[in-house]
């Protein structure tokens, strides 16, 4: 009597510790307002976790990006980077995302509920280094240019003058070496001989044509076709090109473009190589806008940094500093009126919006990522299918639990009852199992569990076709029950071992719905276990005390 | 009290051949099936992206599309030859499409991007939604290949591991063999088919492994358990007896779990249904196997390689089939 006592004492107990464990709670979660800024909310609900694939949402594997140079000692560019990314994906203000570092040279990144791809990509892979850097103010484009006509023509860069059609009769008359002429004399000028050769392609190695003189006085500051802008990039990143760059010096594009008389121009930069600061400096950056620049973003640099940026700056009043993210000219160099403390402002050029400044400033703080990702892997979820998933896995979970109550009620009768209970506290023991290990649930876990409700019954009818036997052979009810429970339970034991250890390998070796799929089956299993051998044989126990000296099992 | 298949004296293992015969047949088609798919495809089995790198993208749409012009478009929008399929129901489609260019940059999110807006202009953006995309990259799609097979002998070999310990080495055999027909009647049933392999069709694969195993463990600690009790009688009756003894137990559990299985591939939607479509398979095949491959292939190995003297008993002697000798003779090498 007293080891049903404790035989129930330890169910209740179980049943209590899985409500604690399922029991809704609040949880913290961060969002963001329309504006930027962010607040806590706490919502209430059932602490079980979604995966992507139930809850919509996007899973990202960034790889190091070694093409454009090897990376000594990934594992730890990976740690590194991996604070970064972290720090940046958190701040997007999604509850619940998740950063982690996979295998030695991996960032997985999983963000529920976002559907913007691209953007979540972008916050993730770019590189965020910021530099100032002052525009060239020797002419070393200009005097570069003859040589770099003559790569373009050994390389053969450029674009045959036939496809310039009608417009290619006219002679693209106006190079480089024209119109900065033209452009010292009349300041301020736009570029009115660019509009004659915009429709003509440069004959093969006329690069010098492209490159036409900015109207802005500003040294180092060029324009060039935009229809141009991939053969321009793709000359300058060339090899040959960066060697024959006057030293100390690099090429860079701007972010902005304007549009002269019905074409789009771009701008083009020559910087000193050597940045005045780079943005390990800075300590703080918010989105603003300015009714004069459109989108900015303020930063605030650190104690040294603003040391520095000042000195620095004094040097090169009246000189122009290009903002340089991530090789690109952020809007237009602003002139230096005087000296810089620790306060500044980035432009975010046209067409850009609050959000992609929210983003920049986000990107900003996090600071640079020590090597540049590549994206290697991408999930993305509509959080309608997710639902639908969840929908279809709640229907289906319940037929099956239907049709296996129905058959076991139906074949044994009341042991079936006894088993139907047991099933029920399964459920609880799964659920609460998953709740307590912080597992995921994913469509194929959803999948396992349903599959794991079929198999749970399983070592019931091990148990109970063997009590079945016993009573055969003219046992008594009480030790026939005995007898099946004892002799059923190295049988349930095997036989549940391979799975589980299968369920283990597929958990090491998965991605993340299939961890899912593997761990429903193991917590299954176990609860499955439990609920069979300890549960149901408890109630049986019960039903032996209630009833002394039952002649008859209805089994 | 009600009973099924109780008290059954069938004599399984008899028609071993027949049995034999049946699985070979369906395993020599599926593997034939193999052959023409590799003709036909240019893979033998098909494969998911998450193995062969790439672009999905799931489209959901308003109105039954015209299959025709989701192609054209996505033809159009420079990406011919990508598969287009019915997803379940007729407004939902998956396009997969071969990844363009390399996946450094942004480059890897473009071929998803074109096709998108290509056909958002095309059947307009209201109507039509992405509600799915992934994007998987050569790399990640080889190691999830490698890790895929890993997975498969790695449960294998801890399998084998735990039957070695479990059982005597007979009894391991004939359950690998046993596992390893599962192993290939399932391929089989994959490339007939033409399911799609996926890191979730394996997990069925390896849950089906075990289930199979499951059920070969219950008869033969069956076999185990009457061989203690009984010291005269052959292992052909001991086997068929247990098999008979476990049948009304074999027929309820697979009759529960093929139940649950039936619910989740008719119910659960498209994503899970070539996982409820392996698992169905699983359990007619681990079914089959746990009595028609383990069992004979135990007697076989006992007949081949004999037991020592001490606990030699006859084995393929069957007194149904063979007037019935002396029991002192079945005993003769015991004791």
């Amino acid at each position: 009597m007293s080891n049903l006592k404790y035989r129930l004492a330890i169910i209740v107990g179980l049943v209590l510790l899985s409500i604690y464990a399922l029991f809704p709670r609040d949880v913290k979660t961060r969002q963001r307002h329309a504006d930027g800024t962010f607040y806590d909310t706490v919502t209430r609900r059932v602490p079980l976790r979604k995966g992507l694939d139930l809850s919509g949402g996007m899973h990202l594997a960034l790889d190091v990006d070694e093409s454009k140079g090897v990376v000594a000692n990934k594992s730890e560019a990976i740690d590194r980077a991996l604070k970064v990314v972290r720090t940046r994906i958190e701040g997007m203000g999604v509850s619940e995302t998740i950063v982690q570092k996979a295998g030695n040279d991996r960032i997985l990144v999983d963000i529920p509920g976002i559907d913007d791809r691209e953007r979540a990509i972008k916050i993730a892979q770019d590189q965020a280094f910021l530099a100032f850097q002052i525009t060239d103010k020797t002419k070393a484009l200009e005097k570069v240019l003859p040589r770099l006509d003559g790569i373009a023509r050994a390389k053969g860069i450029g674009v045959a003058t036939t496809s310039g059609g009608a417009a290619g009769a006219k002679a693209p008359s106006a190079g480089l070496n024209g119109l900065l002429t033209s452009g010292d004399s009349s300041k301020g000028a736009k570029p009115d001989s660019a509009k004659s050769d915009t429709a003509a392609a440069p004959a093969t190695g006329e690069i010098s044509k492209l490159i036409l003189a900015s109207p802005y006085q500003m040294p180092g500051e060029f324009m060039f076709d935009a229809k141009y802008a991939d053969l321009l990039k793709n000359f300058f990143a060339d090899s040959s090109v960066i060697a024959a760059m006057p030293p100390g010096k690099v090429v860079r594009f701007g972010s902005d473009s304007e549009v002269v008389q019905g074409s789009t121009y771009r701008f083009l930069y020559m910087l000193d190589e050597r940045p005045i600061m780079t943005g390990e400096h800075l300590k703080d950056a918010k989105p603003s806008s300015s009714p004069l620049e459109g989108t900015v973003v303020e930063f605030t640099l650190d104690n040294e940094g603003g040391r520095r940026f000042q000195r620095e700056t004094a040097r090169h009043v009246k000189d122009f500093m290009a903002i340089v993210l991530d090789n690109v000219v952020m809007g237009r160099p602003p002139v230096i009126n005087s000296a810089i403390g620790t306060r500044g402002q980035i432009t975010m050029g046209q067409g850009r919006d609050l959000q992609a400044a929210q983003d920049l400033s986000l990107v900003l703080k996090a600071g640079a990522l020590p090597v540049p990702l590549k994206v290697a892997e991408v999930r993305n979820i509509g959080p309608s299918l997710g639902h639908d998933s969840i929908n279809h896995a709640l229907t289906a979970g319940g037929i099956a639990v239907v049709l296996v109550i129905l058959v076991m009620l139906v074949y044994y009768r009341f042991s079936g009852f006894l088993a139907v209970l047991g099933l029920l506290l399964y459920v609880l023991y799964t659920l609460a199992t998953l709740a307590g290990f912080d597992a995921v649930l994913t469509v194929p876990g959803l999948a396992g569990f349903v599959l794991s409700i079929g198999i749970a019954v399983d070592a019931n009818v091990l148990i109970f076709e063997r009590i079945r036997e016993e009573l055969d052979r003219g046992k008594t009810v009480r030790t026939a029950i005995e007898e099946g429970f004892h002799h059923a339970k190295s049988a349930i034991i095997d036989s549940n071992v391979t799975t589980v250890l299968t369920a283990m390998v597929l958990y090491q070796f998965g991605t993340g719905p299939v961890k899912g799929f593997a761990v429903t089956l193991i917590a299954g299993i176990i609860a499955s276990m439990v609920t069979a051998i300890f549960v149901v044989r408890t109630f049986f126990l019960l039903w032996l005390n209630r009833s002394r000296g039952a002649q008859t099992l209805s089994i | 009290m009600l009973r099924i298949l109780h008290g059954t004296k069938i004599d399984f293992v008899k028609p071993w051949r027949i049995a034999v015969g049946i699985t070979i047949a369906f395993i020599a088609i599926g593997f034939i099936m193999l052959g023409v798919h590799e003709a036909r495809y240019g893979s033998a089995l098909a494969r998911s992206i998450e193995f062969t790198g790439g672009t999905l993208m799931q489209l959901q749409f308003q109105q039954p599309p015209d299959v025709g012009q989701i192609r054209a478009t996505v033809d159009a929008a420079g990406f011919p030859g990508s598969e287009i399929q019915q997803f379940g129901t007729d407004r939902e489609f998956t396009v997969r499409a071969a990844t363009q260019g390399d996946e450094a940059g942004h480059a890897v999110e473009s071929t998803a991007k074109q096709i998108q807006t290509a056909l958002e202009q095309k059947f307009g953006a209201n109507d039509m939604k992405v509600v799915r995309t992934e994007i998987i990259g050569p790399r990640v799609g080889q190691e999830l290949t490698r890790n895929a097979a890993l997975a498969i002998l790695i449960s294998l070999g801890v399998t084998l591991i735990y039957l070695a310990f479990r059982f005597e080495w007979r009894f391991g055999i004939a359950a690998v063999i046993a596992t390893g027909h599962d192993l290939l009647s399932t391929l089989a049933f994959l490339a007939i088919m033409r399911i799609e392999v996926s890191l979730t069709v394996v997990a069925a694969l390896l849950t089906v492994i075990g289930y199979s195993l499951n059920d070969t463990i219950i008869i033969f600690d069956r076999v185990r358990e009457d061989l203690k009790k009984n010291r005269t009688d052959s292992l052909y009756v001991v086997l068929n007896k247990a098999i008979n003894e476990t049948l009304p137990r074999s027929i309820l559990t697979h009759v529960t779990v093929a139940l649950a299985t039936l619910s989740l591939l008719l119910f659960a939607g498209e994503v899970i249904r070539p996982f409820s479509w392996i698992m169905l398979f699983g359990i007619v095949t681990g079914t089959f196997s746990s009595i028609y491959i383990a069992g004979p292939t135990l007697l076989w190995i006992e007949h081949r390689w004999p037991r020592p003297h001490g606990e030699r008993r006859p084995v393929m002697h069957n007194p149904a089939t063979t007037p019935s000798r002396p029991a002192g003779r079945a005993t003769a090498g015991a004791r």
